[in-house]
């Protein structure tokens, strides 16, 4: 691709190639690259052995179940009626109208559609709960489940949700919820013996990597929530650069997380699709500064460039210098 | 009777292109010129050593795999070391990028070196998040919670998923640091071909790169 051709300068040397054809002095390219890389690594050697790295272990949904009992039944409840952050999430996980973030009159989230569907009453309540060998009392309220109608479930759950919003730390038992208190009584039960775990990441494979439901399920909690804000990690405390424990983390995202910060980003329902796609043309604008008359002559304007080469500007050293 | 100097072979071609575009002199100059007298130059280089000190630490905790470092001591120190490299990689390609801007270093068909080194510092900062997402401890299930609805909001998290730890592991460790490595080859050998740009009274700062060679 061929550009416009710079015009010559009046009063400075001016070569077609763009190189300099005037004195040079001796520089030991590689040389300077052995040291930088020997100094490198010694510096990178003395951080690692004096401040180490952080590593606080993970929140499983056996530590959240016993550490946080209500908090984990409040939060399957709202899993069991479709009220929970992922169960009205939208694309990728869910069909949820409505849900997806929109950029102006565009929706990237429903375009690009339900690619990692989840069902939170079936993944994380119910299928779970049927794997559960040997237990009369959930049978019989499985049973139940499975024979009502859709809305006599919703009814179910909803009504249950709505006692335990109430009275959070005292679990409805009434029949009027139906099979709900045992079924949640029994998923609480699995939870904290550790086989929910198991249960949400295999699904049905030996083999696997993917944490998705596990994490949107602890996500859908406050226990995560809190314990992140106690380490500095929540949005609002500029979580995404911070790192646990008061160690160095991601400070090179500190313009991303800024926007999250201030209006009108920090009020709209749309605040993630517009960060992104500021930082879509920022970023774009950074790779094409040569192209974008007025932000490339900043540096002409604000002349930064007479410290860097202020030993050549001191004495005559341009082609044709003495 | 007229000898082509067209070689026949395409290796032959693509030798002669390379040895064209560069000279053993412009690929491993001795000298440069005299206004390569600043501190500043030293970043580029800082830059290049502590990727490679990054890449050895990750080389070696990828050797153990990805759950040594919980278990041992020898492994919490490698990636103590993996950290530490990515921050001084970061924090000396900063200090670069300001340095080249404030030289306005895209001048005299120098924009394609400019081009690959914003690319190289955007495909760092994504290997760098993958990085925190595979941690597999309590900061990785919090930054993946959070970041998926960024990702999400415009239709990427459809495909990177973030909280699939396997994918951005893969990424982490084979995809990302490929391609960001590529970038570096090819930003460093723009470096070499046009040489380092040379101060304002030489080259003016305003008019558009004269011509952008791939």
């Amino acid at each position: 691709m061929t550009m416009l051709r710079t015009p010559p300068a009046p009063t400075a040397p001016q070569h077609d190639d763009g190189k300099w054809h005037g004195r040079t002095r001796e520089y030991d390219l590689v040389k300077e690259f052995v040291i930088a890389l020997v100094v490198v690594a010694l510096l990178t050697t003395a951080l690692a052995a004096i401040f180490s790295s952080p590593d606080i272990k993970q929140v499983t949904l056996a530590t959240w179940s016993r550490s946080a009992p209500d908090d984990f039944v409040a939060t399957a409840a709202t899993e069991l009626d479709g009220t929970s952050g992922t169960a009205s999430y939208g694309a990728p996980y869910t069909h949820t109208a409505g849900a997806a973030q929109k950029l102006g009159p565009v929706s990237l989230q429903h375009l690009a559609g339900v690619t990692q569907p989840v069902d939170t009453v079936n993944d994380f309540v119910v299928n779970p709960l049927d794997s559960i060998p040997a237990d009369p009392t959930l049978g019989i309220a499985l049973g139940a489940w499975h024979a009502a109608t859709a809305a006599q479930q919703q009814t179910w759950a909803t009504d249950y949700d709505t006692a335990l919003a109430k009275a959070p730390t005292t679990r409805p038992t009434d029949s009027t919820f139906g099979p709900v208190p045992t079924m949640l009584d029994r998923l609480l039960h699995l939870a904290q013996a550790g086989g929910l775990d198991g249960a949400l990441l295999l699904q049905g494979q030996f083999f696997q990597t993917d944490y998705t439901k596990s994490l949107l399920f602890i996500a859908d909690g406050t226990f995560l929530a809190d314990k992140a804000a106690g380490e500095h990690l929540a949005g609002d405390q500029w979580g995404m650069m911070n790192e646990t424990g008061g160690y160095p983390g991601q400070a090179w995202l500190w313009l991303y997380t800024f926007w999250y910060q201030v209006p009108p980003f920090s009020t709209s329902d749309n605040a993630d699709a517009l960060v992104w796609g500021v930082m879509a043309l920022l970023s774009l604008g950074l790779v094409c500064i040569p192209f974008i008359p007025g932000i490339r002559s900043i540096p002409r304007w604000i002349p930064v460039h007479r410290l860097i080469w202020r030993n050549y500007y001191r004495q005559d050293n341009r082609p044709g210098g003495m | 009777m007229t000898i082509s100097a067209r070689p026949p072979t395409w290796t032959g071609r693509l030798r002669g292109r390379a040895v064209h575009a560069f000279p053993s002199d412009t690929l491993l100059p001795e000298r440069q010129p005299v206004y390569v007298a600043s501190w500043i130059y030293v970043f580029g280089v800082l830059t290049l050593a502590a990727f490679l000190v990054v890449l050895g630490s990750g080389v070696v905790l990828a050797v153990a795999g990805p759950q040594w470092w919980h278990r041992s001591s020898a492994g919490h120190f490698v990636n103590s070391l993996h950290l530490w490299s990515v921050e001084l990689f970061m924090a000396f390609m900063v200090v670069h990028l300001w340095g080249k801007f404030w030289m306005a270093a895209w001048r005299g068909r120098r924009a394609m070196t400019w081009v690959t080194g914003a690319v190289c510092f955007l495909g760092s900062i994504g290997t760098a998040f993958t990085g925190y997402l595979v941690q597999s401890n309590f900061d990785s299930q919090q930054i993946s919670t959070q970041a998926k609805d960024g990702l999400n909001s415009v239709g990427i998290g459809a495909f990177f998923n973030v909280l699939n730890f396997g994918q951005m592991l893969m990424w982490h460790i084979v995809l990302l640091p490929l391609a960001v490595g590529i970038v570096v080859v090819v930003h460093v050998l723009q470096v070499r071909r046009r040489g380092v740009v040379p101060p304002f009274d030489v080259l003016p700062v305003d008019q558009p790169p004269e011509r952008i060679q791939l």
